[in-house]
């Protein structure tokens, strides 16, 4: 990449305890990319999002937001400087509504007037949304929840944006809606960080991609070169 | 087929045991419980002045529960832990008010114009003092334990509650003019609170009106009780349903992960609840003080068996649930003191408790507690 990069980590080390979950975890997403962490399960795709977002702390390495550290920064700090996560399972709050899940999402901010515009623009990205205003979170169908996630992630106003398995869970239509819509973020200039098992449809909306392998990077390249890799095909396109 | 075998052999060996307490608790209340729970019955209907006159009172005593309640549930929703030196909070704050009581030289000839505005800043500072204390108990006794096995916050709280009731107790001995005593008096002896609010009978007219059926008992000191806690219950429940800080606190309850990726400050967060349980705490320390005439340093015991009785009533971790709750187990004490007799109300108290916690752990208004984990 020409740009410098927004989001680096360079050489990360996170542990649940004594186990070593990253180990040694490099890469870079600059402006206005999308780019993809694919692996399969346990790989450490969610520890390293998690990570970024300040929730683990990395026992060696560096996490870098335009050029400054963050891996020590708390977690709601690293969102006041525009780090946003949709994460795994959606995570929404089953007992607020989905307005006032929205509004969480747009916590760290104060500026009203420009709340409401943003509120009404997610609304544009998922209709399904506005129609289920004063419902409570936790009654929503599973898709309807990942747009609230998504969303609520919007809410903050990303400068990048991590989304942990968006399609996780979804019936066809619903994925390719969703990938639709995180193109359509991506067109309004926001990064994207985008973890998903769904490989074939990640490397669709991808620049560039990496590979994850227990906790290591096994593999970088453009999303194209990606698809088109063997060992890629092989372990998570289903192609033979 | 083999393993089909094992299988029905291992599910025939689970003994349903939610099943036979339950039976167990139908069984014993039918054959113990009916007879005299019958009785008191009558006596309500054929006395329904008696009746009203204990409603009346459980309503005041289901006031101030209802504050301490909200503390443990406000507590409990965020981090999930029973803060048991919680009833000892309660105590102090009785200590910290009788003290300031005692700083402004506040007694029952003081004239209204300087004693009312004098109480309102007691009030305040109690609150104030409280919640500082319930904070830096969180900081101090919980907060390193947070991501420890559950048991170890909950001895901690234990541990806090021991070293409160102490403090009451030295509390006791100090040489000081509202605590009737100098140096060496009894520390364990009531400390007896002047009697700020006169003690008239609203409802004295009633009597004169309807006739001696309506002699029922509602005092100035009912109504502040009443007044002051419906205040801050209102004004509790609207800063959480309404704030946005309060809606962070919702949702650091329901997801602590999430609201972290929302840019909330946990920690602040969970201290916020602790400084609004303290608080509340504090009032109520205040009000009963107030009412009884007395403080003593053992009044954190039964305060707090009852409110977190009203707190797993009402559905722990719901604050509407709290107030429900208190109210509920405010009544109920009343009524026991009455029909039963007041040794017992507590043993009363307990038994809901163990009742609740078989038949419906989550409360009356709780959500199901087992998925939220
Ligand atoms: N809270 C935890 N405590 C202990 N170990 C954990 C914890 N969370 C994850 N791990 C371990 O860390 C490793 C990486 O997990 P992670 O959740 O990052 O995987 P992932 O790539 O997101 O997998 P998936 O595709 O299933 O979501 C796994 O071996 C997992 O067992
Ligand atoms: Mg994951």
């Amino acid at each position: 990449m020409t740009n410098a990069p927004v989001l680096e980590l360079k050489n990360v080390h996170t542990y649940y305890g004594n186990i070593h979950a990253l180990k040694g975890v490099s890469l870079t997403v600059g402006k206005g990319e999308v780019v993809t962490l694919i692996g399969s399960n346990g790989a450490g795709k969610s520890t390293t999002l998690r990570t970024i977002s300040g929730l683990l702390k990395p026992r060696q390495g560096e996490v870098l937001l335009e050029g400054e550290r963050i891996d020590q920064v708390p977690a709601h700090k690293i969102v006041e400087r525009g780090v946003l996560q949709s994460p795994e399972g959606r995570r929404i709050f089953p007992r607020l509504t989905v307005k006032d899940n929205l509004l969480m999402g747009a916590f760290t901010r104060s500026d009203k007037a420009e709340i409401e515009q943003d509120l009404e623009r997610v609304y544009g990205l998922f209709p399904r949304l506005k129609e289920r205003v004063a419902q409570r979170g936790g009654t929503l169908s599973g898709g309807e929840q990942q747009m609230l996630a998504i969303g609520r992630a919007m809410m903050g106003r990303p400068r990048v944006l991590l989304l942990d398995e968006p399609s996780m869970g979804l019936a066809p239509v619903l994925v390719e809606q969703i990938f639709n819509i995180i193109r359509e973020i991506n067109s309004q200039g926001i990064t994207i960080l985008l973890v998903e098992q769904n490989a074939l449809m990640a490397l669709g909306v991808a620049n560039r991609g990496y590979v994850l392998q227990t906790g290591q990077i096994v593999l970088s390249d453009d999303a194209k070169a990606l698809a088109a890799n063997e060992m890629v095909q092989k372990a998570y396109l289903g192609i033979e | 087929m083999a393993s089909e075998a094992v299988g029905s052999n291992f599910q025939k060996r689970v003994i349903p045991w939610r099943t036979i307490a339950r039976v167990a608790l139908v069984v014993f209340f039918v054959l113990f419980l009916a007879v005299p729970l019958f009785n008191i019955l009558v006596q309500m209907v054929t006395n329904p002045q008696l009746l009203l006159r204990q409603l009346l009172i459980g309503l005041t005593n289901g006031a101030y529960i209802a504050l301490i309640a909200l503390g443990y549930t406000l507590v409990y929703g965020i981090v999930e832990l029973i803060n048991f030196a919680h009833g000892e909070v309660y105590m102090i704050g009785a200590f910290f008010s009788l003290t300031l009581v005692g700083l402004f030289s506040l007694s029952d000839e003081t004239p209204y114009a300087t004693r009312i505005p004098l109480m309102l800043l007691i009030l305040v500072l109690t609150m104030l003092a409280t919640a500082l204390l319930n904070a830096a108990i969180e900081r101090f006794a919980y907060r390193r334990l947070r991501n420890a096995p559950r048991l170890a916050p909950l001895i901690s709280a234990i541990g806090v509650s021991f070293v409160l009731q102490n403090v009451g107790l030295l509390w006791g001995y100090l040489r000081f003019p509202a605590f009737n005593g100098v140096m060496g008096s009894n520390a364990v002896a009531p400390k007896s609170y002047p009697q700020l609010i006169p003690n008239d009978n609203l409802l004295a007219p009633l009597e004169g009106v309807f006739g001696e059926a309506f002699r029922l008992r509602f005092t100035t000191k009912d109504l502040v009780v009443i007044v002051v806690s419906a205040t801050l219950l209102i004004a509790l429940y609207t800063f959480v349903q309404r704030t946005k800080i309060g809606k962070a606190m919702r949702a650091t309850a329901q997801d602590r992960d999430a609201s972290a990726l929302m840019g909330i400050d946990v920690n602040r967060t969970i201290t916020l609840a602790f400084l609004l349980g303290g608080a509340l705490a504090g009032a109520a320390g205040m009000l009963v003080g107030m009412y009884n005439g007395t403080v003593v340093y053992t009044l954190g015991f039964t305060a707090g068996l009852r409110s977190f009785t009203a707190a797993v009533l009402g559905g722990i971790g719901n604050i509407l649930g709290a107030m429900l709750g208190g109210l509920l187990i405010g009544l109920i004490s009343a009524l026991s003191d009455q029909y039963i007799s007041t040794e017992w109300t507590n043993a009363v108290v307990f038994g809901i408790l163990v009742i609740i916690l078989v038949l419906r752990p989550n409360g009356l208004l709780g959500e199901d507690v087992q998925q939220k984990a």
